[in-house]
Order: C-alpha cells, then sequence, then structure tokens
C-alpha cells in the first residue's frame, strides 16, 4: 500500500438498484485501488475492492487482436451500419450518458433496442402498462411506512442494505422507533436468510403467487374466499384474512416485490395483480407498491429509453420510428428466432445467463462489447472495448430503484475511455456514415449545428 | 428425480461476479445447487457430489449442497444465477420477452 | 454559428414594439435581431406571410419524473402517433406525452420556441435538466415544487422568516429553477400520512397550526423581495372541485398587490356546491383579474379529446381516477411532493367537461388585458399543446365557435354565457397570448419580442383564413438566429437554452438544512444539489425589481 490515500466522501455504489451514496472510499491512488469502502454491504466491498485496473489489457481488439480505439470504432459502426437488423443490448451497469448515446445509436441505424430490464422486471413494466402503480421514493417509505411487505425476493443477500438504509431498521419522521415502529411481512417460497427479519413469515407453494394476490384483493373488497385456498396454494385462510386487515389498517404500507414474481408462471400477471392490490388499499388507507430493482442504473435505463422514445424496453427503429413490442423485440427474442445480425452490447453478459437458444445465436453474429472486464459475451466480440467502471472511475447519472437520480463521484483515474465515449465515438461515425446515405439519396440541409443526437 | 429449480441471487453470486464472472470462485458458485436434505438422501447423495440436471431445452452438471429442511421444502433446488441454469432455460417468452428463469421443471440424476 | 439573414416584405405582429401588422424588414445576426444586416446574407422574402416572434408556453408539462412515468404508462397514446426520424432530426412518438424529442420538434412545428414546464420535485430536478437535453429546439426552463415542502413548512410554522427568505433561495440556486410552484398547498401530508384525505379550505388550519393562507403568503413575500423575473406560479387549492372559485378569489386577495401567477384559472373558476355540477363563475374571476394589474394567470383551456392529467395534486388524480375508472398512478416524493397521473378523455356530451370548455373560453373572451391571461392548455392536462391551433381558430373565429358550440352538452352551455359572446380576437391579440404576454410574465425581456438586440427565435406563417391550418404549419421558424424549418420542412437540428435564476443566499443556510437532510431524506446532503455539467448550454436570468 502505498503513501498516498485519498478519500471520497458521499460516493455512490452502483452494484445494485439500493444505489447507496453514502460510501466512504480509502483510495490508494498509486496502486489505483479502493482499499476500503466505509458504509458498503458484502456486495459493495466487493464490488469497490475488485474493479482494479488490469494496466496491460488491451483498450480494443478486433476478432482478438489488439487495435487502435480509433480502428475499433470505426469497425464497430462499419459493422452496426451493414447490419439489417442490428440489436442494441444491456445498459444496465452503465450512466445515463452513455444509455442516451446508445439510444441514438440505434435510432440512427434503424435498429433495435433492449435493456436488461426485459429479463428483470419487464413484466413489471408491462403491468404497469395495464394498470399503473401507487409508489413513492425510499424515504418516504422510511419516513412513514408502519406495514413493509417483501414478496418474491431475498433483499438480504441481493440488496443488503435495503433493510437497514431504507425501509426496516431506520427512524422515520413518523416511525420514531425504527423497527420497533413497523411490521415486516416476508412472502417467499424459500426461507431465506430475509427471512429473521419478518415479523411474519408466509411460504405459499411455488408458482402461486397470482392466486394469493388475486384472494387478497377479493378480500381486501369485502368478497368471500373458501378455505380450499390453503391446498391450492400452501396458506390458510386465516394467514390472508390477517394480513388484509393489517393491510387495511396500516397508517402507510408498502409491497416490496422481487423477481421471484417477474420471472415464474404468471410473469406480468404476477405483478399487475401485486400493483392492482396496493392501488385497491388506497380506498382504506394510504398505500405503495415497488419493484426492488437489480443491477445498479437499470431504472435509468428505463428513464432513458423512456424519455427518448415513449417506450421502457423492446424498441424497434426498422421502421424510422419507435416501436415496442415485447416478446418481438425484445433481446431473448430478437436473438433465439434468430433475427439479429449484428449486436452492441454494453455492460452486459448475455452470453453467460440468457437461455441456452440465445447464446447459441448471439455466438453466430458479429458482436460490439463494451465491458469493465473480460466476460463470457466479451471473448467472442468482433470488436471489445474494456472501458472504465462507472462510479469507481467516471461520473455521471444513476437512477436508483425509486427513480431518484444521483451523481456520481468517480474515485481514481482509469486508462480505459469510459463508455459514454466510445459511445460517442459510434454515435457519431454511423451518423456520418447514414447522412451519407441520405445525401446519395438526395436529402437536402445543413449539418447538425449543435444537436442533441 | 423430477424437481422444480429455482436459479436466483445469492450474497456468494454477487461479490463473485464482481472478481470476474470467468474466474474459479464465480463458477463454481454458480455450479452449486441446493438441496433440501432428504430428496438429497433419496438420491444417495452427499455435500459436494456431482448431479445431472436435465430437462427438454439442454442439461447441466452441478455440483449439490445441502440446505436445512425448512428453509427449501422437498422437490425444491436453488442455484445461483449463471451459465449452468442458462443450459436449462427455454427461450420461449410467450411474448413478454421474459424467460421462465425461476421455477423451472427439471430431472435430476447422481452421477 | 448562426446565420445572418434578411426577412423582407413580411406582416410583422411585435406588440411589445407596437408593431400591429406592418410590413417591416428583420434583420438578424449572431442570434439576434439587429438593425440592419448586410446585402451578401441569406434573404427570405416573406412577401404573404405574417412574421411574430416565437411562442412561449408558460405553462406545460413536457419533463421530468412524472412526465416520463406518463409516457411509460401509455403505450396506447404512443402508438398511434409516430415521430419518424429525418436525416437530420431524431425519430420519437407523440400522443399527449411526446417522448423528448417529438416535444422540442412538435413545439417548433407549431413556432413556438420557448416552453416552461410547471411542476418538479426539488428530487427530480437533475432528472428535468436530462430530458431538457434531449428536447430539441426550443429553450426550457422549470418551476420547483416548493408549497409542500416539508423543511420550508417547519420554517414557517416556527416563524423563521428569514431563514425560510434564504432555504428558498438555496432550493432554487441548488435545483437551477426558474420560480417556485405552489400545488395545493397543505394538501400533501393528509394525503400521504392521513389516509388520502386533504384540505377543503384556504384558511383551515393543519396539525401545525399553519393554513395554506399562510404559506402562499410567504412564498409570495419572499419571491416579489427577492424580484424573482416570474413571480410564484401558483396551483390553488380546491382545483376542479363545484364552488372553488372563492378559494381562488381569497388566493388572489393573499397576495395583497404583490406580484402573482394563478396557474389554470379555467380549473379554478366554478361555483355550485361540492359534490353536485358546477356553474361557471368566469366573470367573478376574470373580473377580479381584470381590475388587478398584480395578477397575472394563464388559462389551462379544456380541449375535447384525448389528454392525461398529471399533476403534483395527488389527491385530485385520485377523485379523476373515481371517473376514468382506469389505471392511476400515484407517486410521493419524501418530504417534497405527491404526484398523480391519470389517463382520461374530455367528452362534449359530458356536462362537466362542456363546462369547463366553455368557461375557459369565456375567460378569453371577458378578458380586458391580454397581456396578463394567456394561453395555456395545462398540456396535456387540459389538452395537448398540439390543440393550440384549433383553440387559436375557436378565440379568433366566431363562426368556428358557433359551430363548435352545437356539439357540447346544452345544459351546460346554457349555463354560461358563452353564446353570447361575440369578440374574436385580432393576430395581435394572439401574438399577446402566445408570446408577448408570456415573455413579459415571465421577465424575459429578449423573447416575445422583435426589438434589436432581441432573440431572433422567429415565426413566419402564411397568412391563411382557416387560422387553425395557419397556426399548425408555420412555413419558416428561425431559433436562435438558425434557420429549423424551411418550407414546412427540417433543414437542421438545435440544442436550446435552460434558463435558469440564481438567487444569492448565505451559504450559512446550508447548515441549517443539513440535520433535516440527514434524519428525513434518503439521498445524501451533499449529493443533492444539482451540479453546473447538467446545465449544457443555459442563460442565468437575471432578478429584477424587488417589492414588498
Amino acid at each position: 500500500m502505498s503513501e498516498n490515500i485519498k478519500i471520497v466522501e458521499n460516493a455512490t455504489c452502483t452494484f445494485c438498484g439500493c444505489v447507496c451514496d453514502d460510501m466512504h472510499l480509502h483510495v490508494d491512488v498509486e496502486e489505483k485501488k479502493i482499499v476500503k469502502a466505509k458504509n458498503a454491504c458484502i456486495l459493495g466491498r466487493a464490488w469497490f475492492s475488485e474493479h482494479t485496473i488490469e494496466e496491460n489489457a488491451p483498450a480494443a481488439m478486433i476478432d482478438g487482436k489488439e487495435v487502435s480505439i480509433e480502428d475499433a470504432i470505426e469497425e464497430a459502426a462499419q459493422t452496426l451500419v451493414n447490419a439489417k437488423f442490428p440489436i442494441t443490448y444491456g445498459l444496465s451497469d452503465t450512466t445515463c450518458e452513455a444509455q442516451r448515446q446508445a439510444v441514438a445509436i440505434t435510432d440512427i441505424i434503424r435498429g433495435n433496442i433492449d435493456t436488461t430490464t426485459s429479463v428483470c422486471h419487464g413484466p413489471t413494466g408491462l403491468a404497469f402498462q395495464g394498470v399503473g402503480e401507487s409508489t413513492s421514493t425510499l424515504g418516504e417509505v422510511k419516513n412513514r411506512a408502519d406495514l413493509v411487505i417483501y414478496w418474491g425476493g431475498n433483499p438480504a443477500e441481493s440488496h443488503p442494505r435495503h433493510f437497514g438504509r431504507y425501509a426496516v431498521t431506520p427512524k422515520g419522521m413518523f416511525i420514531p422507533g425504527g423497527k420497533k415502529d413497523r411490521t415486516v411481512v416476508l412472502v417467499d417460497v424459500r426461507k431465506t436468510k430475509s427471512a429473521p427479519v419478518a415479523d411474519i413469515f408466509i411460504q405459499p407453494k411455488p408458482g402461486k403467487d397470482f392466486e394469493i394476490l388475486w384472494a387478497l384483493r377479493a378480500l381486501v373488497k369485502g368478497k368471500t374466499i373458501s378455505a380450499d385456498i390453503e391446498e391450492e396454494t400452501g396458506v390458510s385462510l386465516e394467514v390472508l384474512q390477517d394480513l388484509t386487515e393489517k393491510m387495511k389498517n396500516c397508517r402507510f404500507g408498502v409491497l416490496f416485490f422481487g423477481m421471484g414474481l417477474t420471472m415464474t408462471r404468471g410473469r406480468h400477471f404476477n405483478s399487475g395483480a401485486l400493483l392492482a392490490l396496493a392501488t385497491d388499499l388506497n380506498e382504506f388507507t394510504h398505500f405503495v407498491a415497488k419493484p426492488v430493482r437489480g443491477h445498479g442504473n437499470v431504472t435509468g435505463a428505463d428513464n432513458v429509453v423512456s424519455w427518448q422514445t415513449g417506450y421502457p424496453f423492446g424498441v424497434n427503429f426498422s421502421r424510422g420510428f419507435p416501436r415496442f413490442n415485447p416478446g418481438e423485440f425484445t433481446t431473448v427474442d430478437t436473438l433465439s428466432n434468430g433475427h439479429a445480425d449484428a449486436a452492441l452490447i454494453i455492460a452486459s453478459d448475455p452470453g453467460s445467463n440468457f437461455p441456452k437458444r440465445a447464446i447459441e445465436h448471439l455466438k453466430s453474429i458479429p458482436i460490439v462489447v463494451l465491458d469493465t472486464k473480460q466476460t463470457d459475451t466479451s471473448k467472442d466480440a468482433h470488436v471489445a472495448f474494456r472501458t472504465s467502471t462507472y462510479g469507481i472511475n467516471t461520473s455521471g447519472t444513476v437512477y436508483r430503484m425509486d427513480d431518484v437520480p444521483i451523481t456520481l463521484r468517480p474515485a481514481f483515474e482509469s486508462p480505459f475511455p469510459d463508455d459514454e465515449k466510445i459511445l460517442t465515438g459510434i454515435r457519431k461515425r454511423v451518423h456520418e456514415l447514414m447522412l451519407a446515405r441520405h445525401s446519395a439519396n438526395g436529402a437536402i440541409g445543413e449539418a447538425k449545428v449543435a444537436a442533441p443526437l | 428425480m423430477k424437481m422444480i429449480l429455482i436459479p436466483g441471487r445469492s450474497a456468494k453470486q454477487g461479490t463473485s461476479l464482481n472478481h470476474g464472472k470467468l474466474k474459479e470462485e464465480y463458477i463454481e458458485t454458480t455450479s452449486t445447487l441446493e438441496m433440501n436434505p432428504d430428496d438429497m438422501q433419496k438420491l444417495k447423495l452427499s455435500d459436494g457430489d456431482s448431479v445431472r440436471l436435465k430437462n427438454a431445452t439442454g442439461e447441466a452438471l452441478v455440483k449439490c449442497i445441502a440446505k436445512k429442511p425448512g428453509d427449501l421444502p422437498s422437490g425444491m433446488a436453488f442455484i445461483p444465477y449463471g451459465p449452468p441454469s442458462s443450459q436449462l432455460m427455454e427461450s420461449d417468452t410467450a411474448g413478454s420477452g421474459m424467460p421462465i428463469s425461476k421455477h423451472m421443471e427439471i430431472e435430476i440424476e447422481k452421477l | 454559428m448562426a446565420a445572418s439573414m434578411r426577412i423582407i416584405n413580411g406582416r410583422v405582429y411585435d406588440p411589445t414594439n407596437n408593431v400591429d401588422g406592418e410590413i417591416k424588414e428583420i434583420c438578424i445576426q449572431d442570434g439576434k435581431i439587429v438593425a440592419s444586416a448586410g446585402d451578401d446574407v441569406t434573404v427570405i422574402d416573406a412577401k404573404g406571410m405574417v412574421i411574430m416572434p416565437g411562442g412561449v408556453d408558460i405553462h406545460c408539462h413536457i419533463a421530468g419524473p412524472k412526465v416520463n412515468a406518463a409516457r411509460k404508462l401509455q403505450p396506447e397514446d404512443h402508438r398511434h402517433d409516430v415521430h419518424p426520424a429525418t436525416p437530420f432530426t431524431r425519430s420519437g412518438t407523440g400522443g399527449t406525452v411526446p417522448s423528448t424529442f417529438a416535444t422540442g420538434y412538435r413545439y417548433a412545428t407549431l413556432g413556438y420556441t420557448t416552453a416552461m414546464e410547471a411542476a418538479v420535485t426539488p428530487i427530480g430536478a437533475r432528472h428535468t435538466l436530462e430530458e431538457f437535453h434531449d428536447t430539441p429546439v426550443i429553450d426550457k426552463g422549470f418551476y420547483v415544487l416548493l408549497a409542500n415542502n416539508i423543511f420550508l413548512q417547519k420554517l414557517l410554522k416556527e416563524k423563521r422568516m428569514e431563514e425560510f427568505d434564504q432555504a428558498v433561495a438555496w432550493w432554487i440556486s441548488s435545483t437551477k429553477a426558474y420560480t417556485v410552484k405552489l400545488v395545493n398547498p397543505g394538501g400533501d401530508e393528509p394525503w400521504k400520512g392521513k389516509k388520502n384525505s386533504n384540505v377543503s379550505d384556504i384558511d383551515e388550519l393543519n396539525d401545525e397550526g399553519l393554513t395554506p393562507r399562510k404559506i402562499i403568503e410567504a412564498f409570495v413575500k419572499t419571491v416579489n423581495a427577492r424580484g424573482f423575473p416570474h413571480p410564484p406560479h401558483i396551483h390553488c387549492n380546491n382545483l376542479g372541485h363545484s364552488g372553488n372559485y372563492i378559494t381562488t378569489l381569497e388566493t388572489m386577495k393573499t397576495a395583497n398587490g404583490l406580484r402573482a401567477h394563478i396557474a389554470h384559472i379555467q380549473f379554478h373558476s366554478y361555483g355550485g356546491e361540492i359534490g353536485k355540477n358546477p356553474v361557471s363563475k368566469a366573470t367573478e374571476i376574470i373580473d377580479y383579474v381584470n381590475n388587478n394589474s398584480n395578477i397575472t394567470c394563464d388559462v389551462g383551456q379544456v380541449m375535447f379529446g384525448k389528454s392525461t392529467i398529471m399533476t403534483a395534486d395527488a389527491p385530485l388524480a385520485y377523485v379523476l381516477k373515481g371517473h376514468s375508472k382506469g389505471k392511476w398512478v400515484n407517486a410521493d416524493t419524501e418530504c417534497e411532493s405527491g404526484c398523480g397521473i391519470v389517463p382520461f378523455t374530455y367528452q362534449e356530451h359530458i356536462y362537466m367537461h362542456t363546462l369547463q370548455w366553455a368557461i375557459g373560453l369565456e375567460l378569453f373572451l371577458l378578458s380586458k388585458d391580454p397581456w396578463r391571461v394567456m394561453l395555456s392548455t395545462d398540456h396535456p392536462n387540459g389538452g395537448s399543446f398540439q390543440s393550440y391551433p384549433k383553440l387559436i381558430k375557436l378565440l379568433m373565429d366566431k363562426g368556428f365557435r358557433r359551430e363548435e358550440m352545437k356539439r357540447v352538452n346544452q345544459k351546460a352551455l346554457i349555463n354560461t354565457i358563452l353564446p353570447d359572446l361575440e369578440r374574436e380576437y385580432t393576430l395581435n391579440e394572439i401574438a399577446i397570448i402566445t408570446r408577448a404576454g408570456p415573455a413579459k410574465a415571465l421577465g424575459l425581456h429578449n423573447k416575445g419580442q422583435l426589438g434589436v438586440g432581441a432573440d431572433a427565435d422567429i415565426t413566419i406563417y402564411d397568412d391563411m383564413e382557416d387560422k387553425e391550418e395557419m397556426f399548425n404549419a408555420p412555413r419558416y421558424v428561425i431559433k436562435s438566429g438558425h434557420l429549423i424549418i424551411e418550407n414546412h420542412e427540417f433543414r437542421n437540428d438545435f440544442n436550446g437554452r435552460l434558463l435558469h435564476i440564481a438567487p444569492e443566499y448565505d451559504k450559512k443556510i446550508e447548515e441549517v438544512v443539513q440535520p433535516f437532510f440527514e434524519d428525513y431524506y434518503s439521498i445524501e446532503f451533499a449529493n443533492y444539489a444539482v451540479d453546473d455539467h447538467y446545465l449544457h448550454d443555459h442563460e442565468v436570468i437575471p432578478l429584477g425589481e424587488t417589492h414588498s
């Protein structure tokens, strides 16, 4: 360890959707390493300590051979412009500034853009379009929630500070006693490491979330439910009735939910049932719901894609304007049905976590990858960029799971460029290439002046 | 034996992926199946034994370890997300964009 | 660099400089209007055309957290109204809540070059600024929501007025806002903390001993004393409720002669009893406005068809959810605001909707000072900004108005005096309510006018009999001296500026605010203020005369 330790206060951890911005980092500037991350959870500590610089790694490669960044940008642009169905995917682990460039590239080349949302809370996005959502920022939960329900998620392992910083233990404006002023309920098919925090643990049969949520809606509305619900769902009518009373009589209730709802049988119907339940409860008291989002800036990706196109994910520009169709323009589908003929993958590793068939197709097409480390996806890339890590080496904007935007404070410099810089380079080049095509087709006009492109 | 497989996150999967997805620790974490001890007994399995997971989509070879019986009901198994769980994931999304990534029906056998 | 340009032979409407339809040459250099330009410059022959300053929208909802939630909520609103890319411009989608690019281009397509987003939570300022950067062509700014700010209310309750004043300035500076926005003052706490209830009277005491009136009064005083270019922008209590005109009159009286802007005043001009059908109180409201020059307002006209209700007035959105029976978004922001979103449709055959439509038109037609009664639809609450050309035709063409009146609910119509109003707006008056007036009310001295030194934001329309058609498609639009639209086609792209103010404050106020943050916010105090890199192109509008 060198003598030269720099302290970065109020830094932000971008590992999970909690986006905790109270990190106190000790940075060894010469070694380019974070030696201590005060306030970080187990995941955050690994995030900060493991993102070191591999000095000798090439910044850019074509087909596994080191090239200049300029050459790689040129090859990436040519690859994307010459494809018939180029797809852009990933985006949850980078800044909004980079995400904006990625949507621009896809718009210009008339490609297809999708984010990791489609395999995370994509179904919740669809449910939101169907029924809306009563929701709040996490600070409201901290200040007001006297009933906190977690459904189909295991924050103790996926979002370790969710309990301590936002939703269970902190004291709030109207919750002076912290945890003792709240009732905590956990609903999960497994008794996970989150169970000890719950006052009430409910363990249904797997794949029965929709039935239970719908029964709760009925009970909230005063309808009769038959006692054989227990046989169907593994949860007794008595337990459901008790939960109903707790929900109706709390002062400020919140339903947090995870991918136990979105990734199982029912998918968007599960999320929709939960969102509708929270909405229904507003007839009796104040009630909100919130998906517990995963990767650091997946919520930013939803926001950026939405404001630029009107739709949150699964967007296709092939007709010159955005179209939205989950199941067609979502990446598992564009890959497994064999439509995509080139891919731009940003800060994501579909090569290791997609369905087998999608991975097989991905490996058969030219891909351009931006990532901070080598992954299953980048190791076979046609063009691979090694980029710096957001929140550790570069600033930018990240949205917490409750849509609160936060500016990152980098800890030390990386020799590698950031995603935004590479994507801006690709965007400029594909724009030139496409403008040349348009001019050849007789379009009139000036080149842009100070365009927001 | 038929089982329901639930892939998900675990803290170890989360910490090891920071180290690198091509590194041994991540590969080991995502290749470790958690099972109910009664089920393991039926299959004559002990901690660390290798099993083959199989369904219509594909198959994966992983090691198994026992969880407390109350934490994981009989008939259910858990594995941290990663390349092995991908091998078993059906690509059809039923028009939603989301493949069924939890609650996968699989056949498990001792190697 | 923007080109030099001469626009010749056009009929100019520039009310600020008392130019009412004269043929006049307009010269442009370096993005500004100049007295003369050389011969060797681009010349636009505007013979047979009408020249006006670029339009200025004083009240709309176009960017930020609630707007984006409303976008995400409604794929059905975008699908039927796509916005294709051109070689020079980005693609997008329309509907009542267009994507950012479509928003900028479509404002330009109507000849508007400035628009003010009317309700942003302080914590959502960063998000709003990011969206602004993706909103092309127009200049823009936003009003920051402070009336239900728990910390500011605490200072008021404890009568710490000096600190209140400093904290308001700190919040404005920290968010890069244009002025303060007050929405349903005092209504958030009953909504969030008392099982979805609301305040119903401007003098209703809350648990802390505060009334909506005290909150309004404090903001009016501070903002006037500091000389903000635009006064507090007020969404009164009881929006949409029968009998609310009393609250509106009391709110205006609370200003006590100081400047105040009443937003979407149409929604606040209803008589009758709570729970029963309202009647029009347009006359009572507009008489007060006509007689009190400290008040400005925008109308918030209702236009039949699809709209999207999006408001910081969460209890109101919940009431409307009960009518629409459809999807609903509620979004609480810690310590700062509530928010509700409801897709909505105004229908001619419904009594309430016709009454709202007629009241808006009554207000316009009874207004004696167009400089203070401005055009808005509270986009997209009363209808989309894209319906402005139709609204202009309703104001300019009584024959058209009569035809439209035949299609509406007649029981509602006879409860108004709209059928008796013969007034037709002139082009000069339209130029006032869509440009010169809003610019003046905003204190944007370089906008809404074409005098030497003004921003070269210019719209050139074909002079047509059908005013809807005319205002729907200007032949040329020039923004900051750049020719953006030529012969109805985009020739260029442009990224407008952020307009904001930067009132000074004593740094010590941060020590007063910080402990509250540490206890009750979920982000760190040090990460709250928006830093300058979100500004991009921007202009700090100077503070003006102070009044107390």
